[in-house]
């Protein structure tokens, strides 16, 4: 690919671009994101291409494009394939299927019904991807993109108006009227602070030292949310982009991404999109003519929660052991190597070419007061449509969890949303209708976080997700400062004794106590939140912590110590399926003997209670009271007559 | 390098830029404990027994004395029920450690930590990193350092460095406040140093 | 595994200690594991003291200081996967290959890991072996799962 050396050749490259590109001429897009892929969207790549190859379709006259996408977030119903210009949606598409999409869809215009989404309400199918009730009730800015284009192919980019706004801020704006513009827009961090970005360049761009570095926070360490990866692996070059404006706003040369290096793909797409952006002059020397230079390296991650904490991260850059910094200084002022540093999240970064393009309003015209911009939210859990979705602050939890993730599966009940990751909190059923944002959930003791939102349902014990958690921080937590390392062990010794029937009066208050000190005198933030989990657990869900201490019963039926499981005797009709399916052959039994579950066997994997037929629901949960004793041998033989049965 | 005016114990202090509070309070003569702070190293902030309440800016926290810098106006308050709740219970955390600590045992007397809240630990280390520290920025020998996180965060004797280095210099081993110091280093020395690299007691 | 390999990883990066952590991400990926000399020889060529890159190979969970089996298992344990009942996935695994998180089995043929969170929510509870993902995992199934593993 040949240099870009200003704007008029950059437009003139994109024309042609866009003159080689019929858009009438039809086009599979397959999302080939990490979800996807895991569910076999290889193969269904391959098999259209095989399909397309077999009907000469591909060869002299271009008849039909087979493009490898990003995650277009409706991770639930993957592999996804979108048949453009028409846009029609078909959902969990088979390597089977591409037979009949390339001969019904593409060529005869004809849609397969039996790939189409199905409204669970009205039974209705729908077509257009827009029209999905998941995709309608969001607000796509950030990741409406990713089903439109491969990522690995900056032309792609270039073709829906990519670099345009670096264009417009190299040509048209001086640094300073950058971060104005920034600051105007009342962006705040989308990694979890949410300080206010636009001062944070501003504080960065202030400090005397001429070196000054800009980095892209990729280490998405929170379980349950990958908002960042499909950004990183479906539209890497929005982030570049972003990273390359704000660089010039700060007045940095070099830049860092430190992604994870659980995320391969992440990791492969931004060096390929980073190397093709060299190539074009989109980074180097120079850049389009205005004088402006700028590196960017790619640091991978080696796998530590903390690094996500963004002087841990500097530490890790550094080659050291990612252990936090003291702040104050604070890295606008000392950073990496010493140097001022500007420190974002990649969503923060993707937000900033639009704010280019489109002005500040773009964003203070979507959001509440506190909260401007839309977020994206991974919704995961015990709900219908788990994926990313990317709604304007200020939408209610309600909405989020019903109306865009279509509720709770198997008619189960809403229990709560956990937001903020670790560091975050449990918002039970009363706070459903409170607006998303960066202020309201901390008033009701959750935070926003990265955006991972984990829905539980009534199956949930609010006391082992407060142990999951202080668990994840003890391996997690760098291990430097007394309050975090002691004061995190010893609240997850106090959780474990109380899942395991050994709580004691008083260890509520004491969890109270440790909660204090480790929240008020940490040195970094990951110590600073790790109670909240456990403070709100216990402020919401005190009942289920009681009732694990009092009566050494766990109302969710999920603490193995507490819980037991049993087969009824007067509804067992000895089908043998738990039998067989039990991974520890607890269950003794025959064709016409009633079955029994050995308890000392027993794992408590739950599997006899998932598999027993619903019309016998023989296999019942147990806790807080004694196990019934084996019914007697004799008493266990099924007479079978044709109808019924005698003991 | 300019003065700064700040108020810590309802006492003004003049103090220069770049001072940590620590720094300041005892050149006015105030107290302050400390577990993991030494003169001849960089201040670590691990121990975290230092915290002092500040006002800071109309916000209010508690931060580690040894690491935070001097600003003008800001009011430091070195005891308050705060401040006292937390330094005991961050001492009973480490006394389930290292309940005979001579230091810990002095503190705990001070602030009322029972010895015996929490359930007594396997490891008698307390992490203040002062041996690896001092190994590091003093001796520049890097003997010895810390592995893994979180709870399972540990010091240990690099073999290979330690046998040449350490027979004859053991500095370290008085700054070590439970003397698991003490401890660790000869069982590095029983499992890991060849025979035939120990160098002779030098009669010291 | 050999002194040329290593030089040539080595060689790639800036010779200073900021480049530490990349070049035994690299070491450990072609190796799958980091012999003691690989060490001493990046802690003269990068300059880093050995108690340094004692505390980074242990700090961060994707070194491994010992060998690694044929086929590496990670459950995942992130949040979601959790509710969705992970932990029942990850005993029954355990069970069957007779190890815990973080070792490796006697014949070194299965490593077993937990990690937390791959980014494939929608799917949980994953497990990841050798890169293949599998999705909707129960206890039940990983028998078949890892059947397919010589």
């Amino acid at each position: 690919m040949a240099r870009i050396n200003s704007p008029a050749e950059l437009e003139k490259f994109r024309k042609g671009i866009l003159s080689k590109r019929d858009p009438h001429k039809p086009c599979i897009a397959v999302c080939t994101g990490t979800g996807c892929l895991a569910l076999g969207a290889a193969k269904v790549v391959t098999a259209f291409k095989e399909e397309i190859k077999k009907k000469k379709l591909g060869t002299k006259v271009d008849v039909v494009d087979v493009r490898e996408t990003g995650c277009p977030g409706f991770c639930e119903r993957g592999p996804i394939v979108v048949i453009y210009p028409e846009e029609t949606c078909y959902l969990q598409v088979q390597p089977g299927d591409a037979e009949e999409i390339v001969s019904q869809t593409v060529l005869a215009k004809k849609v397969i019904d039996r790939l189409l989404y199905v409204d669970p309400t009205t039974g209705e199918k729908i077509v257009r991807e827009s029209e999905i009730p998941f995709y309608k009730n969001q607000m796509r800015h950030l990741i409406g993109n990713n089903i439109k284009i491969d990522p690995k192919s900056i032309e792609d980019y270039l073709a829906v108006g990519g670099y345009s706004a670096l264009v417009k801020a190299l040509g048209q704006m001086t640094p300073e009227q950058v971060v104005e513009l920034v600051k105007d827009s009342n962006l705040r961090g989308r990694g979890g602070a949410g300080f206010p970005t636009g001062k944070k360049w501003e504080f960065t761009r202030n400090s005397p030292d001429q070196t000054r570095y800009v980095i892209v926070n990729a280490d998405e360490g929170d379980p349950g949310a990958f908002m960042d990866r499909a950004l990183l692996e479906g539209n890497p070059f929005s982030v570049l982009e972003g990273l390359t404006i704000g660089a010039y706003a700060i007045g940095s040369h070099e830049g860092y991404f430190y992604v994870r290096q659980e995320y391969p793909l992440a990791v492969e797409n931004v060096t390929l999109a980073i190397k093709q952006a060299e190539e074009c002059g989109f980074l180097g020397k120079n850049i389009l003519g205005s004088g402006f230079d700028f590196t960017i390296r790619v640091h991978r991650g080696a796998g530590a929660f903390v690094c996500g904490e963004e002087t841990s991260l500097l530490m890790s850059l550094e080659g050291k052991a990612g252990e936090p910094r003291a702040r104050p200084p604070y890295p606008a002022v000392k950073g990496l190597w010493g140097k001022p540093t500007n420190i974002n999240n990649v969503e923060t970064w993707a937000n900033i070419p639009l704010l280019i393009n489109n002005g500040a309003g773009f964003l203070t015209s979507i959001g509440t007061e506190g909260s401007k911009g839309t977020k994206i939210f991974s919704l995961v859990g015990k709900v219908n449509n788990t994926g990313l979705v990317e709604v304007p602050m200020g939408i209610t939890l309600g909405d989020i969890v019903y109306k865009v993730g279509g509720g709770i599966p198997g008619g189960k009940k809403f229990k709560a949303v956990q937001t903020g990751g670790p560091s975050g909190g449990c918002i039970p059923e009363k706070h459903l209708d409170i607006k998303v944002d960066f202020d309201e959930l901390k008033k009701v003791g959750a935070i926003m976080g990265s955006g991972g939102m984990i829905v539980m349902d009534e199956d949930t014990c609010m006391v082992d997700v407060a142990k999951y958690f202080l668990n994840f921080l003890t391996g997690e937590s760098c291990g430097k400062c007394s309050p975090c390392r002691e004061g995190i062990r010893q609240m997850l010794k106090i959780l474990t004794n109380i899942s395991k029937g050994k709580g004691r009066e008083g260890d509520i208050e004491l969890l109270e106590d440790l909660s204090e000190a480790t929240r008020d005198a940490s040195l970094c933030a990951l110590g600073g939140s790790a109670p909240n989990p456990v403070l709100s657990t216990i402020h919401y869900f005190r009942d289920e912590y009681e009732a694990h201490i009092k009566e050494k019963r766990c109302p969710a039926y999920v603490c193995k110590e507490l819980i037991s499981y049993h087969i009824d005797p007067d509804k067992c009709q000895a089908c043998m399926i738990c039998l067989r399916k039990c991974p520890a052959e607890a269950i003794a039994g025959d064709k016409n003997q009633i079955h029994i579950i050995d308890q000392e066997k027993c794992t408590k994997c739950g599997t006899c209670f998932e598999v027993c037929p619903s019309r016998f629901a023989a296999v019942r949960r147990i806790s807080g009271e004694p196990v019934p004793p084996p019914i007697p041998e004799e008493a266990r033989m099924i007479i079978r007559e044709s109808k019924g049965k005698k003991k | 390098m300019s003065e700064i005016l700040l108020q810590i114990d309802g006492t003004e202090v003049k103090a220069a830029e770049g001072m940590t509070i620590l720094k300041a309070a005892q050149s006015a003569g105030i107290y302050i404990p400390t577990l993991c702070h030494h003169e001849k190293l960089e201040p670590y902030g691990a121990c975290r027994i230092c915290v002092v309440e500040v006002d800071a800016r109309g916000r209010k926290g508690l931060v580690a004395a040894c690491l935070y810098p001097v600003e003008s106006d800001l009011v430091v308050r070195t005891r308050s029920e705060k401040v006292d709740k937390t330094r005991k219970i961050l001492l009973e955390q480490l006394l389930a450690h290292a309940p005979d600590a001579p230091a810990l045992k002095d503190l705990a007397q001070q602030y009322g930590a029972d010895k015996d809240r929490f359930a007594k630990e396997s490891s008698f280390c307390i992490l203040c990193g002062l041996c690896v520290r001092y190994c590091a920025e003093v001796k520049k020998k890097n003997a010895v350092g810390f592995v893994d996180r979180g709870a399972s965060r540990e010091i240990n004797f690099v073999p290979e460095i330690a046998s040449e280095e350490c027979w004859n210099c053991k500095e370290c081993f008085p700054l070590c406040p439970t003397s698991y110091l003490q401890a660790a280093y000869h069982l590095t020395e029983a499992l890991a140093f060849p025979r035939a690299a120990l160098k002779p007691a030098s009669g010291k | 595994m050999d002194d040329d390999k290593i030089d040539k990883i080595i060689d790639k990066y800036p010779s200073d200690p900021s480049s530490l952590i990349q070049v035994l991400l690299e070491i450990q990926s072609e190796n799958r594991w980091l012999p003691k000399e690989a060490l001493k020889k990046v802690s003269k060529k990068l300059k880093v003291p050995l108690n340094r890159i004692q505390h980074i190979i242990t700090f961060y969970k994707a070194f491994s200081v010992v060998p690694k089996g044929r086929h590496e298992i990670h459950v995942c344990t992130g949040t979601a996967c959790h509710v969705r009942g992970a932990q029942r996935v990850l005993d029954t695994v355990q069970a069957l290959t007779g190890i815990k998180p973080g070792e490796t089995d006697q014949d070194l043929k299965f490593s077993l890991e937990t990690v937390n969170c791959v980014g494939c929510c929608a799917l949980g509870p994953v497990m990841v072996i050798d890169g293949e993902y599998h999705g909707k995992m129960a206890p039940a199934k990983s028998e078949d799962v890892l059947k397919n593993y010589e």
